[in-house]
Formats: C-alpha cells, sequence, structure tokens
C-alpha cells in the first residue's frame, strides 16, 4: 500500500487531502497519475501532467520514476513560497 | 539552521546568532521576504502559507547542502513561515556568512532562488477579490536556471 497526499489547490479541487492505493508491483509516477485521472472527469483535469509536481518520499521527482510499496507520494501544484 | 514556525522572528537576533563566535566571517548578507500588499493584479489583505511538513525541511535542508558544496560560506540560517499573515509580515529569512561577501551575496541569492522553485509551500491571499492561490510565476523558474 502507497500513501497519496495533495496539497493546496489541488487539494481543494479533488476534496481530498489523502488516500491509500494497494499496489502489487513497483509502478511508475506516470501510471499511479492515470489511475487516479479515471476516478472522474475532475480528477483528470486536475491532475494533468504540466500542472502537476510529484514527490516520492518527500523528494521532487519526474513521472518516469517508480514507486514502491510502502511509499509516501505526494501531488502538488508548483510551489510558491518564499 | 532552518525552521518551519508560525511565530514571527526578530533579524537583529538572528543578526546576532550570525556573528557570534564567528571571527573568520567578514561578510553578512541577510534577505527578509515580506507580505505586500498587491500581487497578480490583485489588492492584498494578507495570506495563508500551507506547506508539506517534512519535505520541506528536508527540502530546505539539500538547497542549503548545495549552497555549502558551491561557496565557501560560513553560518546559514534559514527560516521560513506558515499559517495566516498579515501585510508587511515577515514571511522567509535567510542570512548566509562567509569570509567575503561575493560568496555570502550568492549563496543567498541561491537560497532564495531554489527555495521559491523546490520548497513545498503555497501561499493562498486574501484579496478583494475572495482567497486566490497565487499562481507559480515564470521568473522564478527563470532565477533558478541562471545557476545552471
Amino acid at each position: 500500500m502507497i500513501k497519496v497526499k495533495f496539497f493546496a489547490q489541488l487539494r481543494e479541487r479533488l476534496n481530498c487531502s489523502e488516500l491509500n492505493v494497494d499496489l502489487n508491483s513497483s509502478v511508475t509516477v506516470d501510471w499511479l497519475v492515470k489511475q487516479l485521472s479515471e476516478t472522474d472527469q475532475n480528477w483528470a483535469d486536475s491532475l494533468k501532467k504540466d500542472t502537476v509536481l510529484v514527490a516520492v518520499n518527500q523528494t521532487l521527482c519526474g513521472f518516469n520514476d517508480q514507486i514502491n510499496d510502502g511509499d509516501e507520494v505526494a501531488l502538488f501544484p508548483p510551489v510558491t513560497g518564499g | 539552521m532552518i525552521s518551519v514556525q508560525e511565530k514571527d522572528f526578530d533579524v537583529s537576533a538572528e543578526y546576532q546568532a550570525l556573528i557570534q563566535n564567528n571571527t573568520t566571517d567578514g561578510a553578512v548578507v541577510m534577505f527578509t521576504g515580506l507580505v505586500r500588499d498587491f500581487n497578480q493584479g490583485n489588492v492584498v489583505h494578507g495570506l495563508s502559507l500551507e506547506h508539506y511538513p517534512g519535505m520541506t525541511e528536508k527540502a530546505l535542508l539539500e538547497i542549503v547542502s548545495d549552497a555549502k558544496q558551491r561557496w565557501s560560506i560560513g553560518k546559514v540560517r534559514v527560516i521560513h513561515r506558515v499559517g495566516d499573515l498579515n501585510l508587511a509580515d515577515q514571511i522567509v529569512f535567510v542570512g548566509v556568512t562567509s569570509k567575503h561577501r561575493e560568496d555570502a551575496f550568492d549563496a543567498a541569492m541561491y537560497i532564495m532562488d531554489f527555495l521559491k522553485n523546490r520548497a513545498p509551500f503555497w501561499k493562498k491571499e486574501r484579496t478583494t477579490k475572495g482567497e486566490v492561490w497565487v499562481e507559480a510565476n515564470e521568473k522564478d523558474s527563470v532565477s533558478m536556471k541562471k545557476w545552471g
């Protein structure tokens, strides 16, 4: 099982801050985002690749990176601190 | 070295900490970011800052560690506030010491440029049009690229 977290306007649009996903094997970030996008049109629109950043185990990564069982994945919009 | 906190910070106290027991460094560069009243076409009354606890500290540590590899710098202090802030409140502090000024100037700029692009903070502004999430600024991603 992996934990998927959402932040900022993405969390608000999806009305979801966190969910769990069962994994049978290692997958790519791209695969996970595609799975989540199938939830409904809102999720598909909100999770468009060029608008979402991804972190695996609290490190920024790309859509081709791997996710393993037990990982913490986070999806969020471009950051605006400072 | 790194603090993510709701409470305000005292720049003069941070300055004293940077120069204390530090006879090797002849330069101190400090940057403070504040809440301003106008952004992206909106009149701003204040903002709230969300972050990703755990990753925030990790991302800032990595940025500081990269800066220490690139430049010969002494002490580094980074403070970033989260939660509700009002106009003119302090948001972020970066302080760097070095033997000579160039390293401290460059490292402080580098830390801010990467913080703006890599550290998971998000601002939601309270404006005359209601609450608005701040959009990422292209200028900020360009400013990071100058470091190669």
